[in-house]
């Protein structure tokens, strides 16, 4: 039979905001243990959780940037465990009213199609903290640093189909995310988590199969990985005649599969109620409107506008608003050579080739975009030639100055003068009187490729700097 | 000395009578030497407290004195002492000494009042007799063989045995105004968010507030001016601009409406109490009040309504005594599982145990619709009733208790009489009114309180109605015998 994965994904988005959510401890990564845990975030007696307002804000910017409706009085609830990580006995989450309601965003396929996948909601909770097991010798040690972070859980809608989409949309919500600055959007550092919800159905249907959930998949492989699994091994299982059991599983990257997590891992009831020690967070309309004045232009709107403005592809487009600093840094490029298919062809072959060979970042970049804007430019001019240019950004690359100055010191600067090339021109064909007979005698596509020896010789002879469009007219004329 | 009221107290320190390191040293030895007869202290500390009459004895030498600088007093075991055992009556917290102060102690510490030292209390304030604490009950000063009240009764009984000249104590369902009448004192609960709760262990988020408790309304005033505002540590703390409450104390009664509503003076009061608080009315009245009966239709569920929303707080507000922090740990865990549940079972007592299940039970899938949220529902019934009495009355009166101090070890069998105990007080924490309690007689040479509720913020008004009543009458200035002093 064939099968229809229907999957949905809940993503805990770590906000990076300075303080944590309910205290005024730092969320820096990588502290010492337990160094950035207050009275508040070890829950000891008689403390009190403070709402921190720059996280209510970056919540808010999410929501907009989904175009979802705000929460206009949503509440905080208790949601009830016992986990040493978690030191009050109870999470403070979201549950009835959570602060952003139903969205909806584009996502860009990697054939260049796109899709709209739902939002059903996101709230806002608090991190739990960490328990290490190794080094305590048969104890387990708990560090508090990451407990009250806060998070936002987006929950989508069962709206993904498979492994490929699930990633389209995680980066997609990475990049709209980082666009927004609400979060660094580390995976590494666990600021994506992400749980992944999936049933299977005949092809066809409209009813839900019985889903699993995946819990903590942490990087966009892993989620491509874990979906296939999944899907084969329910597949499996349904074309056996078995049923699927409703459960939580873990995928073990290193074994690459899901298992299912042991019982006890899987609480059952959480007891939510709203949390007595929090007033309602109420949010009125200027409040939404200040924020959505200062929202930035975002990626679907900028990935939409370069294929129209620029008339580049959607796949281009999309590699190129990816990031703002990389779709800021295009524009620039753009802005500085007038052309914005040599400029996206640029950016992505030789500026991204470099980064990524050097595995370094846009920030880290040695050439300013208005120096690659240059560069194009001289290619533009007929100056040097592509060729030449990928010498010039050499060059620039090592720190050694402009275009215009690389060029001039260099000496590469194109020969573009008839006289010096016409020079050069008689001495090949001097040079090479074989070829000039065969040219000669040649029909008229074989002629063509002969030209192109010829070029090559000229090309050779000049360094490269010869232009090799006048070459060729040159040529034409030369050979008759 | 000790028999002087806390603005008697305050005035002969700073007309240099004697010394705060004089006082303090008076009320250290009173205890050490009395409260074994009434257990109401868990902690002193002595060195502590005379460096901190010194230290005020300097800033009044200084002229930088406020009202309470150099005054002694005794805080409820709830409320969170830096460097000093903090232990909820529990054997939980036994251990636990804080790294911090509650903010009702970080502003008395900065008024310049001096810590005599912690008292008992009902086990996390779950109890109306202090009889469920770890240390011990405490024995009622006016009679050693019946309970003091609680949960506050460490704080009650320390302030009519005259070992304190006044006190801290916490209110969630009566917990300052029931062992206030037991014990013969003056309590005020203030309205919720009043007085902050950040530092002031939680027994239910919603309902819990901290008061003054002395030996008049005049001081109740005097405490309260130090313990109220908003504290922007606590979210549920109140913005609302803090009065001076001894400027109005004076102000006349003439006109004043009192509401007497009929489910305070029914069934279940004791005869001889309403006898009492009759009497106690009427000298309002002749000091110009009319009396006016009033209906609060939804009375009948306030009892169930706050065993639920209390024990379902309680519940989850307990969880983080889980032996992996702070406070007892059960030796030798096997397991995680081991560690929780026998750290638990030793570290609470019955009553905790029962609240936290009841709660648990109350909050548990598939019955939260039918007791949480329903509790919630009557609870802004149970307010609104209020709200429209207020309408037409300026404030409400009536018993505090059904009747005066019960033997200890009474209610030993019966959890549910006990809650009974706080038929009267319940419902002014599930609307967050204020409301206090000052002595209004005897009844077996046990004292009666008089309970008056007011409007929310209107702790001002109540204050000023106690202490003209106060002024009128003499039941407040009694005291109990203690063998050193003749009654």
């Amino acid at each position: 039979m064939n099968w229809e994965s229907v999957i949905g994904l809940e993503v805990h988005l770590q906000l990076a905001t300075r303080s944590k959510i309910f205290s005024g401890s730092a969320t820096t990564f990588g502290a010492e243990p337990n160094t950035q845990a207050s009275a508040v975030d070890l829950a000891m007696p008689g403390m009190l959780p403070v709402l921190n307002a720059e996280a209510v804000h970056y919540a808010v910017k999410f929501g907009l940037g989904i175009g979802a409706e705000i929460g206009k009085r949503s509440i905080f609830d208790r949601k009830n465990y016992f986990y040493p990580d978690s030191p009050k006995g109870y999470q403070i989450s979201q549950f009835e009213a959570p602060i952003v309601g139903e969205g909806r965003f584009e996502i860009s396929l990697p054939d260049g199609s796109t899709r709209s996948i739902g939002i059903t909601r996101a709230h806002l909770e608090e991190d739990a903290g960490k328990s290490l097991h190794e080094d305590y010798h048969g104890q387990s040690g708990i560090d508090l640093n990451r407990a009250g972070t806060p998070l936002l859980e987006i929950v989508s809608e069962p709206d993904i189909r498979n492994a490929t989409e699930a990633v389209a949309y995680l980066k997609a919500l990475h990049s709209l995310v980082t666009y927004l600055e609400i979060s660094d959007g580390n995976m590494a550092e666990g600021s994506m988590r992400c749980d992944i919800n999936i049933s299977l159905r005949a092809q066809g249907s409209t009813t839900l199969g019985t889903r699993a959930e995946i819990k903590n998949v942490n990087s966009f492989r892993f989620v491509e990985k874990a979906i296939q699994h999944e899907i084969e091994r329910q597949a499996d299982i349904l074309e056996d005649g078995g049923t699927i059991v409703q459960e939580t599983r873990l995928y073990d990257a290193e074994r690459d599969e899901t298992r299912p997590m042991r019982s006890k891992e899987v609480a059952n009831d959480y007891r939510y109620f709203p949390e007595p020690d929090l007033l309602p967070v109420v949010i009125d309309d200027a409040y939404i409107a200040d924020i959505q004045r200062t929202l930035p232009e975002l990626p679907t709107t900028k990935r939409h506008r370069f294929a129209e403005v620029y008339g580049l592809s959607n796949y281009d487009a999309n590699v190129l608003a990816d990031t703002r600093p990389l779709a800021d840094y295009f524009e620039v490029v753009v802005g500085a050579c007038n052309d914005a298919k040599i400029a996206a062809n640029w950016v992505q072959v030789e500026l991204l080739g470099q980064l990524n060979r050097e595995q370094t970042s846009l920030a880290q970049c040695p050439v300013p975009a208005a120096d690659l804007g240059g560069l194009i430019a001289r290619i533009l001019d007929g100056s040097i030639s592509g060729k030449i240019a990928k010498q010039v950004f050499e060059a620039m690359w090592q720190g050694e100055g402009s275009a215009d100055a690389i060029i001039e010191a260099r000496g590469l600067k194109q020969v573009s003068d008839s006289g010096a090339l016409e020079g050069i021109i008689t001495e090949v064909i001097a040079g090479h009187p074989e070829q000039v007979q065969q040219f000669l005698e040649a029909d008229e596509g074989r002629r063509k490729k002969l030209t192109g020896f010829f070029v090559g010789q000229v090309m050779k002879a000049s360094k490269g700097q010869a232009n090799p469009q006048m070459v060729n007219e040159l040529l034409a004329k030369k050979l008759v | 000395m000790h028999k002087h009221t806390v603005s008697q107290l305050s005035r002969g320190l700073r007309e240099g009578k004697y010394s705060s390191v004089e006082v303090t040293r008076h009320y250290l030895q009173r205890i050490a030497r009395l409260d074994e007869r009434y257990n109401a202290f868990i902690s002193v500390d002595e060195q502590a407290a005379l460096a901190a009459a010194e230290a005020a004895d300097a800033r009044l030498a200084s002229g930088d004195g406020a009202p309470l600088t150099g005054i002694p007093l005794a805080h409820k075991d709830i409320f969170c002492t830096q460097g000093l055992k903090t232990s909820c009556g529990s054997r939980m917290l036994d251990n636990f000494v804080p790294p911090y102060d509650a903010t009702v102690i970080e502003r008395f510490r900065s008024a310049g009042s001096v810590i005599l030292g912690k008292t008992n209390m009902d086990e996390f304030a779950m109890g109306s007799s202090n009889e469920s604490s770890y240390y011990g009950a405490t024995h009622n000063p006016w009679n050693t063989g019946c309970v003091p009240g609680g949960s506050s009764g460490g704080s009650a009984a320390a302030v009519a045995a005259l070992l304190a000249p006044a006190a801290t104590g916490t209110d969630t369902g009566g917990s300052i105004r029931q062992p206030a009448a037991f014990c013969g004192i003056t309590g005020l609960k203030p309205t919720y968010g009043r007085v902050s709760r950040l530092g002031m262990i939680a027994f239910a988020s919603s309902l819990d507030q901290g008061g003054p408790m002395a030996r008049s309304a005049e001081d109740c005033a005097l405490l309260l001016n130090t313990m109220a505002g908003h504290d922007p540590r606590d979210s549920t703390s109140s913005d609302v601009p803090v009065e001076d409450y001894t400027a109005g104390l004076e102000k006349s009664l003439e006109g004043l409406r009192i509401g007497l509503p009929d489910a305070y003076f029914g069934e279940g009061l004791d005869s001889a109490t309403g006898e009492c608080i009759r009497l106690a009315l009427k000298e309002l009245e002749a000091l110009g009040a009319t009396l006016t009966a009033v209906s609060l239709p939804h009375s009948a569920l306030t009892i169930p309504t706050y065993y639920i929303v209390a024990p379902a707080e309680a519940s989850t507000n307990l969880s983080r005594y889980d032996g992996v922090r702070y406070g007892h740990r059960c030796a030798d865990p096997a397991d995680l599982h081991d560690l929780y549940t026998r750290t638990r079972e030793e570290g609470f007592g019955d009553e905790v145990k029962r609240r936290i299940l009841i709660g648990t039970y109350a909050l548990s899938a598939g019955y939260y619709d039918a007791y949480y949220k329903k509790a919630q529902q009557a609870r802004r019934l149970i307010r609104q009733d209020f709200l429209d009495c207020f309408q037409s009355v300026d404030i409400i009166a009536g018993p505090t208790t059904p009747g005066p101090a019960f033997a200890l070890g009474a209610k030993d069998n019966d959890p549910v009489s006990m809650y009974l105990e706080d038929v009267y007080t319940l419902a002014v924490n599930l609307a967050g009114l204020p409301g206090m309690s000052l002595p209004a007689g005897f009844v077996q040479d046990k004292p009666v309180g008089l309970q008056l509720i007011g409007p929310h913020f209107g702790e001002g008004r109540l204050l000023n109605i106690a202490h003209r009543l106060q002024q009128a009458t003499d039941w407040h200035t009694r005291t109990p015998a203690d063998g050193e002093n003749a009654a």
